[in-house]
């Protein structure tokens, strides 16, 4: 029966938009209505939005795009020196979150890193030696995006420092993170002080070493598997990252103790590093995410997200699309709750690449799973689901792999859809860390954010200048 | 004290700003209200009120005004506060932790449906349209001032996926016995009605259900459906499966004047039905909806009725021109093609001296606000002045009941036509609904009755009727 046979032939189910009373009307007749709540779409994307529903290779390259996405399955294979697998590092050069940045405009958190990462790397010997060569222009600063990377706040990655190396089996595709350093004072909060300085010279020493010999021997651990049973034990994978972290410490658990590249000494601490840090998979996660993203990019005409990402200045975005085109606006403040005696004032604008985590269907869009953290993050069990809920209007599929048992179990919602954000109004929400605005302070709260609008509105405006319209 | 507020970037149906404006007005202490978008027409309307419109500068159709006129001001903040709560949607207000949060997009709401109804502003609707088409939907466009190309493009993309587009500016549709936007209550029966002409269907609809004869679909395809550009699409493809549907005996096509190569084309499709097609196109000489329905009515073998009218109690009425004011657009063509035969040009728009038969229905008159069907303030405005302007002899206007239409019109209608008719006009109404019509059409009609109009089920007859009281002249 074709459409127009249904319509003379059925009992309709109508779906309503506009004028409340005609769907009452129907409702008069017992009629099933699905009222929309439409609202205009965001100023300044109306002839945009009339080209892209006018052009059929938008949804047909969103359907590549989404495939591709859902389709990676990175695997924990390896940890090496940035250097080795990052040819951009071989230079005088510093990998560093979200869209590109000049040091003139960076934040405190962000400078306190980079600076940081100076004196790690031997090329300042003092922190105003660190300031004016980088103000100098000394040190190259590209985006991780730009080099198959993320890297959580500040993002900063040295060439010496240790990265976990995610692996597509299918594609060979790979995807690079540091290893997170724990809370307190560390350097992608921007704190750059001689015990900063001290725990990344051991994480190059000692633990990526060590990791590095437990994953070759155990073999590439199934990174898809770990975040979806970890959704099932109560994490976002981006603000709580507990029971991931623990399935990851027992995965490894035995080739740990069989590895005899270290003093047992060593290792033990290696054991506790990791089981003291609640966010050691934070950094599995977003080059998981990295690897995911990266595979979804450069199909023309798709409207789907693949970045999503901050610099502690600007929240920047990319369209898969779109090519390397960034999409900016200023980065806006979390709404959140601050810890101890910090409050808003003392807040950095939101920043770090870990929005990658909602970029995949995590984090803020499955909210729903980790009720743990509803309080930290400023709601109730009830709201975090209903986040969850509302983000599956502007994402293209429901996650096969993670899904959340609240919802009878349904996936989360992934890929999130440029043209659906600007038609609907509603706004990616990122479940995230706050820095401290001034270098070196650290983490001050956690909260919840929105991606800009502005950032949106140009990327269908571009997109929409791709397309041949009516 | 008058209270003017100009909100700017704030959208809100047009329907739900007549009923906030209603919530307003019955506030305590408050004398007249208006919360409408910044449109000229609303400003205008807002300076008929007395209202001080200079506070109102460069807002535009986007922006909100929001007009109060109150005893002091806690009464205005009063109003204020009624209206923000007015203002709040009703819709997903179920708060359940599990429930989903409403959809903001036809798209998001579409699995399990069969049908789209978009009413929201033309320059939107294209969107949603598309989408309810990608998802597998039929569509009825209410929605008017949609541009032509993106008509032509929707109803070829229609097409291809096998679905119907209604519209855009389509008011009315009965599909397997559902009213659609505006739509009469009538019985299942074995008539199909398809045509660009929303009020025409309506008219048809009315007249067989008088007759005692039923509709089980009546397509509309939308005011410009006939045109050369989009050349019938709608129309064709709506007649080819009604023709298909062994339950219809008898078609009937109606549309206002189309395009000659159209009306050419869909004539010989007519011609081509297995099932016996009657063709009214209006304006044409000699056509009438009453005359397609008594042709319907032969083809069944039934004898047409004669339709119910309600006279006045007095034809005398002071001398002047006819004043037709109209809110369906098919009656109001129909209205002022007989007018053809009153002495003298009959003007077709509110700038026309002499005689005019006015749509108020019509995109120019709708933008920013509901239509006159819902909302009758426009034209209540203006049949209050031709009341009061001796020039003014006759007026004419129709009353269309019906799901989605005013819920008591003739309430409203019939103080201001006491007030014409005391001060000497001659009032006539066309009164298009059935019995089944939630508003009780016969109480409409007797309402209307009462306050001096003379009333007819049947348009031509109204229209008649207005006619030769002008003919024979005023006293």
């Amino acid at each position: 029966m074709s459409g127009l046979e249904r319509l003379l032939e059925t009992e309709p189910v109508v779906v309503t938009a506009g004028v409340e009373v005609l769907a009452g009307a129907l409702e008069a007749q017992s009629v099933e209505v699905r009222r929309t709540e439409w609202s205009p779409p965001a100023a300044g994307t109306e002839a945009a939005l009339a080209l892209l529903a006018a052009s059929p290779e938008v949804a047909e390259a969103n359907e590549v795009a989404i495939a591709r996405l859902l389709e990676v399955r990175p695997h924990l294979v390896d940890v090496v020196p940035a250097a080795r697998v990052i040819p951009a590092l071989t230079e005088r050069t510093f990998l560093h979150a979200g869209p590109p940045l000049a040091w003139a405009d960076a934040s405190g958190p962000m400078r306190g890193a980079l600076m940081g990462a100076m004196l790690y790397e031997g090329w300042a010997d003092s922190p105003e030696d660190a300031v004016s060569k980088l103000e100098a222009g000394e040190v190259e600063l590209a985006p991780c995006h730009h080099h198959q990377s993320a890297g959580p706040m500040a993002g900063v990655i040295s060439p010496s420092m240790p990265v976990l190396v995610v692996q597509d089996p299918d594609t060979g595709g790979v995807a690079y993170s540091t290893l997170n350093e724990g809370l307190g004072k560390v350097l992608r909060y921007g704190a750059y002080a001689p015990e900063v300085i001290e725990r990344l010279r051991w994480m190059e020493r000692v633990l990526g070493p060590i990791v590095g010999d437990v994953l070759r021997r155990r073999g590439p651990v199934d990174v898809r598997s770990l975040i979806a049973q970890a959704l099932q034990m109560g994490d976002d994978g981006h603000n709580r990252n507990r029971a991931g972290t623990s399935l990851l410490l027992r995965t490894i658990g035995a080739a740990l103790v069989e590895s005899d590249i270290a003093p047992v000494a060593d290792r033990s601490v290696v054991y506790s590093f990791i089981d003291s840090n609640d966010h050691f998979m934070l950094n599995l996660v977003m080059a998981a995410g990295k690897l995911i993203v990266d595979a979804a990019s450069g199909v023309e005409h798709s409207s789907l997200v693949t970045t999503m990402a901050r610099n502690g200045t600007e929240f920047g975005i990319r369209l898969s699309g779109t090519g390397d085109r960034w999409f900016t606006a200023p980065a806006p403040l979390v709404d959140g709750l601050f810890l101890g005696s910090f409050t808003a004032a003392d807040a950095n604008p939101d920043i770090g690449d870990s929005a990658i985590t909602e970029t995949i269907g995590l984090g803020g869009f499955a909210m729903a799973a980790s009720p743990a953290i509803v309080g930290f993050v400023g709601g109730t069990a009830s709201a975090a689901v209903q986040r969850t809920l509302a983000m599956y209007e502007i994402t293209m599929a429901e996650h096969p792999s993670y899904q959340i048992p609240i919802l009878e179990f349904r996936g989360t919602p992934t890929g999130i859809d440029a043209i659906l954000v600007a038609r609907t109004g509603v706004r990616p929400q990122i479940n995230t860390g706050v820095a401290g605005k001034v270098a070196g302070v650290g983490m001050v709260g956690a909260g919840l954010v929105e991606a800009p609008m502005r950032c949106f509105v140009d990327a269908v405006n571009a997109l929409a200048g791709g397309v041949a319209g009516i | 004290m008058d209270s003017v507020e100009v909100r700017r970037g704030t959208y809100h149906d047009s329907v739900r700003l007549m009923q906030a404006s209603r919530a307003l007005q019955q506030a305590q202490g408050v004398e007249e209200a208006l919360v409408a978008m910044a449109t000229d027409l609303n400003r205008e309307l807002l300076a008929g009120m007395g209202f001080d419109v200079t506070v109102i500068g460069e807002a535009g159709p986007n922006d909100l005004i929001v007009a109060v006129r109150a005893a002091d001001e806690q009464a205005v903040a009063h109003a204020r506060e009624t209206l923000e709560t007015a203002l709040v949607a009703k819709v997903g207000t179920d708060s359940g932790m599990l429930s989903a949060p409403p959809s903001h997009v036809v798209g998001s709401a579409a699995p399990g449906a069969t049908l789209a109804l978009i009413s929201v502003p033309g320059e939107y609707a294209f969107v949603e349209a598309m989408d309810a088409l990608e998802h597998g939907l039929d569509v009825m466009v209410f929605s008017d001032n949609v541009p032509i190309a993106q008509e032509v493009f929707l109803k070829q993309a229609a097409a291809r996926l096998g679905l119907l587009v209604m519209g855009p500016d389509c008011g009315t549709a009965i599909v397997n016995g559902v009213g659609l936007g505006f739509a009469n209550v009538v019985d299942s029966g074995p008539v199909g009605v398809v045509g660009a002409a929303g009020t025409g269907i309506q008219q048809i609809c009315c007249l067989l259900d008088e007759a005692g004869v039923g509709v089980r679909n009546a397509l509309g395809t939308g005011s410009h459906d006939l045109s050369i550009e989009v050349g019938g699409s709608s129309t064709l493809r709506g007649l080819a499966a009604l023709d298909g549907d062994p339950s219809t005996k008898v078609l009937i096509v109606v549309s206002k004047p189309p395009a000659l190569e159209v009306a050419t084309k869909v004539r010989a499709a007519a011609e081509e039905c297995r099932t016996p097609t009657v063709v009214v196109y209006l304006g044409e000489a000699g056509v009438t909806l009453e005359g397609a329905v008594s042709q319907a009515l032969e083809l069944l073998g039934k004898p047409p009725p004669i339709y119910a009218s309600w006279p006045a109690p007095s034809d005398d009425h002071r001398p002047g021109s006819l004043r037709g004011l109209f809110s369906g657009g098919s009656l109001s063509s129909e209205a002022a093609r007989l007018a053809a035969a009153a002495p003298g040009e009959v003007g077709r728009d509110e700038k026309a001296s002499g005689h005019t038969i006015v749509d108020y229905g019509d995109d120019e008159y709708t933008r920013g606000r509901a239509h006159p069907m819902i909302d009758q303030r426009l034209r209540l405005q203006r049949l209050e002045a031709a009341g009061r302007d001796p020039q003014v002899g006759v007026m004419l206007l129709d009353v269309v009941l019906g799901y989605g239409a005013h819920p008591d019109p003739a309430s409203e209608l019939a103080p201001v036509i006491s007030r014409a008719t005391a001060a000497g006009a001659a009032v006539v109404v066309s009164l298009c609904g059935t019995m089944g019509d939630p508003q009780d059409r016969d109480r409409q009609a007797l309402l209307l009755n009462e306050a001096g109009a003379s009333v007819w089920l049947s348009n031509a007859a109204a229209a008649g009727h207005a006619i030769s009281l002008i003919k024979e002249g005023g006293r």
